[in-house]
């Protein structure tokens, strides 16, 4: 475990992971919770343990929708979408990890694929 | 009365219709959209992290040429654009490190600190306009037309910043419904999330979430969908069984307001 990890992911992310109370309620509401090996409280109670690699590491991080859905309906203003995507971008910031490349868009085009979703993609996957 | 208009980079292209049928609705009714000067794309997600300056740079850039047309606010149609310049604008706000950083990327261009405003189509249509006037210009009124409107994401969330409507139990786009005449269906997925760009990287989760969508749609009644979001109404379209259409609201308004075909 390594703290500074924790101490990055707290200050760019700005979510106050230490007033989680553990309730689930972020991961009961997160649509994209059975896509998930990490849960959204989860995020949030590992990386105040500073068990931030492992999250780093895990495709759960290309998972969230930021739907902002956990963050509208956490009892404690914890905000775990924030805290997630602190995490993917400290992954997606080391050198060779954008998780979607523009070699990779051909592929997926079709005619009615709107600009937006390319983009929004490139922005949550690659630096 | 004239305000500044940021279309953003799909209006230009897949979404044409919901440029075209959003200038010239606000045309009938008073209100010219003036495009905003050599804008970019805003990127279509804003980023929360606190150190990303150059990604929401674009917005910056905007929302300041936006200062000098009309009242200085900036009126966007799709959700997303809405979504980001809002929640960049809020930025100057909370964050004095992102003030400072931001202005000197600005180099030698006027500085910016948030002063402008950025409102939705539908914002304007409610307070400038009104939905009582908007039912008065009506003349071919969508009776008996059972729609079902989707918020999705990014119109509502984060409430604190965005401030829109109620992020649980949204009127917006119903009182708009009424306005022209149709009958709103409301149903409980229209405030969750219809998959957005995972569409790209995991086409399977993105079809779930818009069946989830549709399917609780369908079992209220709706004829049609409406939508203020192009991914949305691509991931509705695109990644589901559920053969309910949806359309752009600008698209019924059109309709209803006599513009265009038929
Ligand atoms: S909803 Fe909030 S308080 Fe409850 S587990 Fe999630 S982050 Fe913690
Ligand atoms: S923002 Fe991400 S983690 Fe939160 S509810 Fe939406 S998909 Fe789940
Ligand atoms: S939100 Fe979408 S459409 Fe709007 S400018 Fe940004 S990326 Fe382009
Ligand atoms: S509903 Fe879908 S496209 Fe629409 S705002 Fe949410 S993720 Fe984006």
């Amino acid at each position: 475990m390594n703290k500074d990890y924790k101490d990055r992911i707290v200050r760019m992310s700005g979510a106050a992971v230490q007033k989680c109370m553990r309730c689930g309620k972020c991961s009961a509401t997160c649509p994209n919770y059975g896509s998930m090996e990490y849960h959204p409280h989860q995020f949030v109670y590992m990386v105040e343990r500073g068990d931030v690699e492992r999250l780093m590491a895990s495709p759960s991080v290309y998972e969230c929708l930021t739907c902002f859905a956990c963050v509208e309906r956490c009892p404690r203003g914890v905000e775990p979408a924030k805290v997630i995507e602190a995490v993917r971008l400290e992954a997606v910031r080391q050198k060779g990890m954008n998780y979607f490349k523009p070699d990779d868009i051909p592929a997926q085009l079709d005619d009615d694929l709107p600009g937006q979703a390319l983009v929004t993609a490139l922005r949550k996957f690659a630096k | 009365m004239k305000i500044a208009y940021y279309p953003g980079c799909t209006l230009k292209n897949r979404a044409r219709e919901l440029d075209r049928t959003a200038r010239e609705t606000a045309r009938m009714l008073g209100i010219e959209f003036e495009e905003i000067p050599e804008w970019q794309c805003c990127g279509g997600a804003y980023t929360s992290a606190k150190d990303e300056i150059a990604t929401k740079l674009a917005s910056v850039r905007a929302l300041a040429a936006g200062r000098e047309i009309g009242d200085g606010r900036v009126v966007t149609v799709c959700s997303a654009c809405y979504n980001v310049l809002k929640q960049t604008n809020h930025e100057f706000e909370t964050n004095p490190d992102f003030d400072l950083k931001v202005n000197n990327y600005l180099g030698g261009a006027p500085e910016y600190h948030g002063e402008g405003a950025v409102v939705h189509y539908l914002e304007l249509l409610r307070d400038e306009i009104g939905f009582d006037e908007l039912k008065k210009r009506v003349v071919r009124p969508l009776t008996g037309k059972k729609i079902a409107a989707y918020y999705g994401c990014l119109l509502l969330r984060p409430s604190s910043v965005l401030a829109f409507d109620d992020p649980e139990n949204p009127k917006i786009m119903e009182d708009f419904l009424r306005a022209l005449g149709a009958e709103p269906v409301v149903y409980p997925m229209r405030n969750e999330c219809c998959g957005g760009y995972l569409t790209l990287s995991d086409r399977e989760a993105a079809r779930k979430r818009s069946n989830a969508v549709k399917e609780s749609a369908a079992e209220f009644g709706a004829d049609f969908m409406i939508t203020a979001c192009p991914l949305c109404l691509y991931n509705l379209t695109k990644n589901t069984d559920e053969p309910i259409p949806v359309r752009y609201f600008t698209e019924v308004l059109a309709d209803a307001l006599g513009l265009g075909g038929e």
